[in-house]
């Protein structure tokens, strides 16, 4: 048993960074709005499932007019940006801000709103693709150019080089978006608006036009993540954002809410830890117990970060004024 | 005001007479709307009540067409609600509508009894949420966690599942089925205690999260709880599971004079079951708010840090807000499981505990007859209006594409529902007196 575990560690280990990748870009997200407006933006999800569909729908198009598998990429990595940054923008035009505008306190209320925006994006993506191609089961267009793979380490890693385009990518955004938030002025104001809200205002920052741009940025970060999922995962659904939304709310809050790197290190570490649990529960227990308790893994993992450390891998301690 | 308002409802108790149907009821409708919004006298108004009821009971009885209980429904929601009726009239016309009303017409019509019976076990449970949620103000979003729990209790025991891991002889008699109601108290109160005991000292988001999670835990193991030792039979689901006898039953509504037939006596049998339980828990709910507890939970909702310097434990008692309400759940549960003979773990989405906080919300936190309205729209929203608008479509409009079938888009209507309601209504339908205040000074 020993042996087939280590036969399988190097590949494991990548697989659960490509994973791991994922979680992150989609945590950034939740990150950012958390950080801005503290609301667990459920509709994320969602978001991230719509750079899929978009990711989807270009290639299904493009793929015959674009010879270059890499650009016909790049375009669906803008497109989708673009269209989930809308989507995000729109969403909290027409949901959340309404709620800020009345002053509710109650922290409920914003959380169910996104819930239910979230259960409308996700019809509305079915009733669309369903007009629109009568699927349900959106299957990515294979692209010769991006189909390569490699081997690593005399054949311990089988490597797919559309992975590799997944973790420079999302490293990119890491560092793309550390340097926004710490060296623009539009940094600046997120920060400043994540600070007080009111104070920033009284300092001449429009906080609903910087809460947009952070919707916007986070909903782009999100949908150039689910183009990277279909490509990497190929099978889509309206309801494919589910599951890596509340991992990536996990990897979020284990890294410590908030926090831009803590998002991405959450990500990994939880990548690694799923993928892990995932192929090596059935070896440790003879297939009693299969890869799809890798889900519950996750969720004890959120609940022991939470209990031993609630503020998170790099968060730091809010204290309560009363 | 009085004279047109009485002249309504006299003109649907005729049309409904002459033409029952969907156009009549909604005109029977319009005449609700009429007594409940206009200025009428005490009298006018109890007067215009009972004619109502009567006529949506007819119109039931006649036609079928389920407009009609949503008129019931909304004439419990006035009893309710509307001031200046005395109180041996709500309860008189209260009980006629439960007791007499809603079983003759699912006589005539036994999906209305599956629609109330469906109501009345989501009610139960939104009632059993609310002491959660709308009390304590902890977000629970793996409520349906705690009815799979009770669901599952009565399910393999009271079929062959138990054979699979246990001696003896299964499936239990259906007897059983009232004493693993009180088991699934005790079993759905201690998972509410291992859920509760870690996520119940995080707070707000973080607890919304976390139960969620764990009732997505709960789902992935009804799923997969089959091998290697198979206690819940998977993905497939428990069938059958086993129903009380209840001959006594039929020979109590015999002696009544009412003659069941084997389609309906279950059907009756439950719907009073349920009514049953939801008196109990509408008891418990009321007392509770009243008790040292009600007011320690509502403190902590208020404001956690002020209850605390007051000296309430927080950890206790907010386990004893989610152990009452998982255990109102899970008596719901064995009902559930009895009713239907199945169970699967596709019951116990995410999807159904939303609904169920849903209910609450739509209803308004912390208020009971808000509970059992939201219950009763969101259920008929789901099972009947969403379902009769798609036939509707399909037989009518037939070059309208399948993908557009409104059944399908449950998710969405339900979603809009809930973000409208939070621009425009956040307090609820009918909103609880201390929390509405909360509401409006923020």
């Amino acid at each position: 048993m020993l042996e087939q575990i280590l036969a399988l560690l190097p590949q494991v280990i990548f697989d659960g960074f490509i994973l791991g990748f994922v979680y992150a870009m989609v945590a950034l997200g939740y990150t950012m709005v958390y950080g801005v407006l503290e609301l667990i933006n459920f509709a994320h999800s969602e978001i991230f499932m719509i750079g899929a569909v978009v990711g989807v729908e270009v290639f299904r198009y493009l793929a015959p007019h674009v010879g270059n598998g890499f650009l016909l990429l790049f375009i669906a990595l803008v497109l989708g940006g673009v269209v989930a940054g809308i989507t995000a923008i729109l969403v909290e035009r027409f949901a959340y801000r309404p709620l800020r505008a009345r002053g509710t306190t109650n922290r409920l209320v914003p959380l169910i709103t996104a819930i239910g925006v979230s259960f409308i994006l996700q019809d509305l993506v079915r009733l669309v693709e369903g007009l629109w191609h009568n699927e349900f089961f959106l299957r990515m267009r294979t692209v010769e150019d991006l189909e390569g793979s490699i081997e690593l380490f005399g054949g311990a890693i089988f490597a797919q080089s559309k992975s590799f385009i997944l973790m420079g990518v999302s490293i990119l955004m890491l560092l793309g978006l550390t340097y926004l938030v710490n060296r623009t002025k539009l940094g600046v104001a997120i920060r400043a608006v994540a600070q007080d809200l009111q104070t920033a205002s009284l300092m001449g920052i429009d906080p609903d036009r910087i809460i947009s741009r952070t919707f916007l940025i986070g909903g782009s970060l999100g949908g150039v993540a689910g183009v990277l999922f279909a490509l990497q995962y190929t099978t889509i659904t309206p309801y494919v954002g589910f599951l890596p939304g509340i991992k990536a709310f996990t990897a979020a809050v284990l890294g410590g809410i908030g926090n831009i790197p803590g998002a991405m290190l959450g990500g990994l570490v939880l990548g690694q830890l799923e993928n892990f649990f995932g192929t090596y529960l059935p070896i440790l227990t003879s297939g009693n117990f299969g890869t799809e308790y890798k889900d519950v893994v996750a969720f004890l993992i959120l609940i022991f970060i939470l209990l031993v450390r609630p503020q998170g891998l790099l968060g730091q301690v809010v204290r309560e004024k009363v | 005001m009085n004279a047109l308002a009485l002249l309504l409802s006299l003109a649907y108790l005729g049309l409904v007479f002459l033409a029952p149907g969907a156009l009549s009821n909604l005109f029977g409708l319009l005449a609700l709307g009429a007594t409940a919004f206009l200025r009428l006298s005490p009298n006018g108004r109890t007067l215009n009540l009972a004619l109502l009821t009567l006529g949506f009971t007819l119109g039931l009885v006649r036609s079928g067409n389920t407009l009609g209980l949503i008129g019931l429904v909304g004439i419990l929601v006035a009893l309710t609600t509307l001031p200046r009726i005395p109180g041996w009239i709500r309860a008189l016309l209260g009980l006629a509508i439960l007791l007499l009303s809603v079983p003759m017409a699912g006589f005539a019509n036994t999906f209305i009894f599956e629609l109330g019976i469906q109501i009345g076990i989501y009610a139960a449970m939104a009632l059993g949420l609310n002491v959660v949620v709308g009390m304590a103000g902890l977000l629970d979003l793996g409520y349906a966690a705690f009815f799979a729990v009770g669901a599952y209790t009565w399910a393999i025991f009271g079929s062959e599942q138990a054979k699979n891991f246990m001696q003896g002889s299964f499936p239990l008699p259906g007897e059983y089925m009232y004493l693993f109601m009180g088991i699934a108290v005790v079993t759905t109160a201690l998972t509410g205690l291992f859920i509760g005991l870690p996520a119940l000292r995080l707070r707000g988001d973080y607890l919304a999260i976390v139960t969620l999670g764990l009732g997505e835990v709960v789902r992935i193991l009804a799923n997969n709880l089959d091998h290697p030792i198979n206690f819940t039979n998977g993905p497939q689901g428990i069938t059958p599971v086993q129903r009380p006898p209840i001959d006594w039953f039929r020979e109590l509504m015999g002696g009544l004079g009412v003659r069941l037939d084997q389609a309906t006596d279950y059907q009756l049998f439950f719907y009073l079951l349920v009514l049953l339980m939801i008196g109990l828990v509408v008891l418990a709910n009321v007392n509770l708010a009243n008790s040292r507890f009600g007011r320690a939970w509502v403190a902590i909702r208020e404001d956690e840090v002020a209850a605390r310097s007051m000296g309430i434990p927080l950890l206790p008692t907010k386990l004893l807000a989610f152990m009452t309400g998982a255990a109102f759940s899970g008596v719901m549960g064995v009902i559930f499981a009895a009713q239907r003979t199945f169970v699967s773990p596709e019951s116990f989405t995410l999807l159904a505990s939303i609904t169920i906080l849903g209910m609450v919300i739509l209803g308004g936190m912390g208020s009971i007859p808000g509970a059992i309205l939201g219950a009763a729209a969101l259920t008929i929203l789901n099972l009947d209006v969403l379902k009769t608008f798609s036939e509707f479509v399909r037989t009518s409009l037939p070059q309208i594409p399948s993908q557009v079938d409104p059944a399908k888009y449950e998710r969405l209507v339900f979603g809009l529902i809930l973000v409208l309601m939070m621009i425009f209504r956040p307090e609820g339908l009918i909103p609880e007196r201390r929390h509405k205040a909360e509401m409006e000074e923020a």
